[in-house]
């Protein structure tokens, strides 16, 4: 007679197509020509990246396109230390909040080649973009060092 | 890849492995569909409570696992003319409220009908167990119930 079960799995899975939209899909478009483009609201003036075809704050469609620089500031950042599914990383490794020049939201991505340990808020970042052009986020493989004096604070407070 | 005037779209799946801790009473129930049988648990007032819960519906706590016979009687049942990829069977079958002979409540699971038409209310059934080297202690292991010979309703 079995030994009494203590326990199973009872997996939940959503097998979804996502479908970018009309703004973010141009983005990606970008991304495939090494372009990073965001949208102007034209309402407040700021700049969206990843453009969604409407300003979040404003609630007003956004169509002026806006092309930004692939260098940003750190606005704030997090060093990863723990193993965990689907990671395919060596650790640690940083992941960081990049106001790009020009916009006005900041994108998550991953810090390479430099120390965690010197990775800082202010830091001037420059993306490295993979050999592969692809629309995806993926094309930018990571960001490193631009090698530039740290921003002030008070450049990217209203950012963080 | 889309047309460049049209949007882009990517496969997304989101998934939770949840691992899940069943108690004493259901453990006991899965430990004997893994054996290829089938138990309830005697309630306080004496009936036969399948699949078996700790508690019955007036909170007094159940006593002893019951052995069942592997027959029963299909008290309510829903056809399933399409099935998706998670369904228990790959064909049109019914999913169905069993009685078990000896058991007072109805478990819910499948019934390899084939058809519609052959289902009825009253149909007798029977379980129809995974292999025995497949069964690992799930309700899977009750791979479905199939209609007794001579009930099938033509």
């Amino acid at each position: 007679m079995s030994d009494a079960i203590k326990g199973f799995t009872a997996p939940v899975r959503l097998a979804y197509t996502v479908n970018a939209g009309r703004a973010a899909s141009r983005f990606l478009r970008g991304l495939a020509e090494r372009r990073i483009l965001g949208q102007r609201c034209p309402v407040c003036k700021k700049v969206n990246m990843p453009p969604r075809g409407a300003c979040p704050t404003c609630g007003v469609p956004t169509e002026e396109e806006v092309q930004l620089s692939e260098v940003g500031t750190v606005t704030t950042f997090c060093i990863i230390n723990i193993q965990f599914d689907a990671q395919a990383r060596e650790l640690p490794y940083a992941c960081a909040s990049i106001l790009l020049d020009g916009a006005d939201t900041t994108l998550f991505h991953l810090i390479q080649e430099v120390p965690v340990a010197e990775i800082r808020m202010g830091m001037r970042v420059r993306a490295v973009w993979d050999d592969e052009r692809r629309p995806s986020l993926d094309s930018i493989r990571h960001f490193r060092a631009a090698g530039e004096p740290d921003a002030p604070y008070d450049s990217y407070k209203e950012h963080l | 890849m889309a047309r460049d005037d049209e949007n882009l779209t990517a496969p997304y799946v989101l998934e939770y492995k949840y691992r899940r801790s069943c108690g004493p009473v259901v453990g006991r129930f899965l430990a004997a569909l893994k054996d290829g049988r089938l138990e309830g648990v005697r309630a306080a007032d004496g009936r036969v409570i399948v699949p078996p819960t700790e508690y019955d519906e007036h909170g007094e706590p159940t006593g002893e696992p019951v052995a069942l016979a592997p027959t029963g009687t299909v008290t309510a049942w829903s056809w399933v003319a399409a099935p998706r990829a998670n369904h228990p069977l790959a064909r049109p079958f019914a999913w169905a409220l069993v009685k078990l002979d000896g058991a007072d409540t109805a478990l819910l699971h499948a019934v390899d009908a084939v058809e519609e038409s052959r289902m009825k209310t009253g149909a007798r059934v029977r379980a129809r167990f995974a292999a025995a080297d497949e069964r690992v202690g799930h309700i899977r292991d009750l791979a479905c119930f199939e209609l007794l010979p001579g009930d099938a309703h033509e």
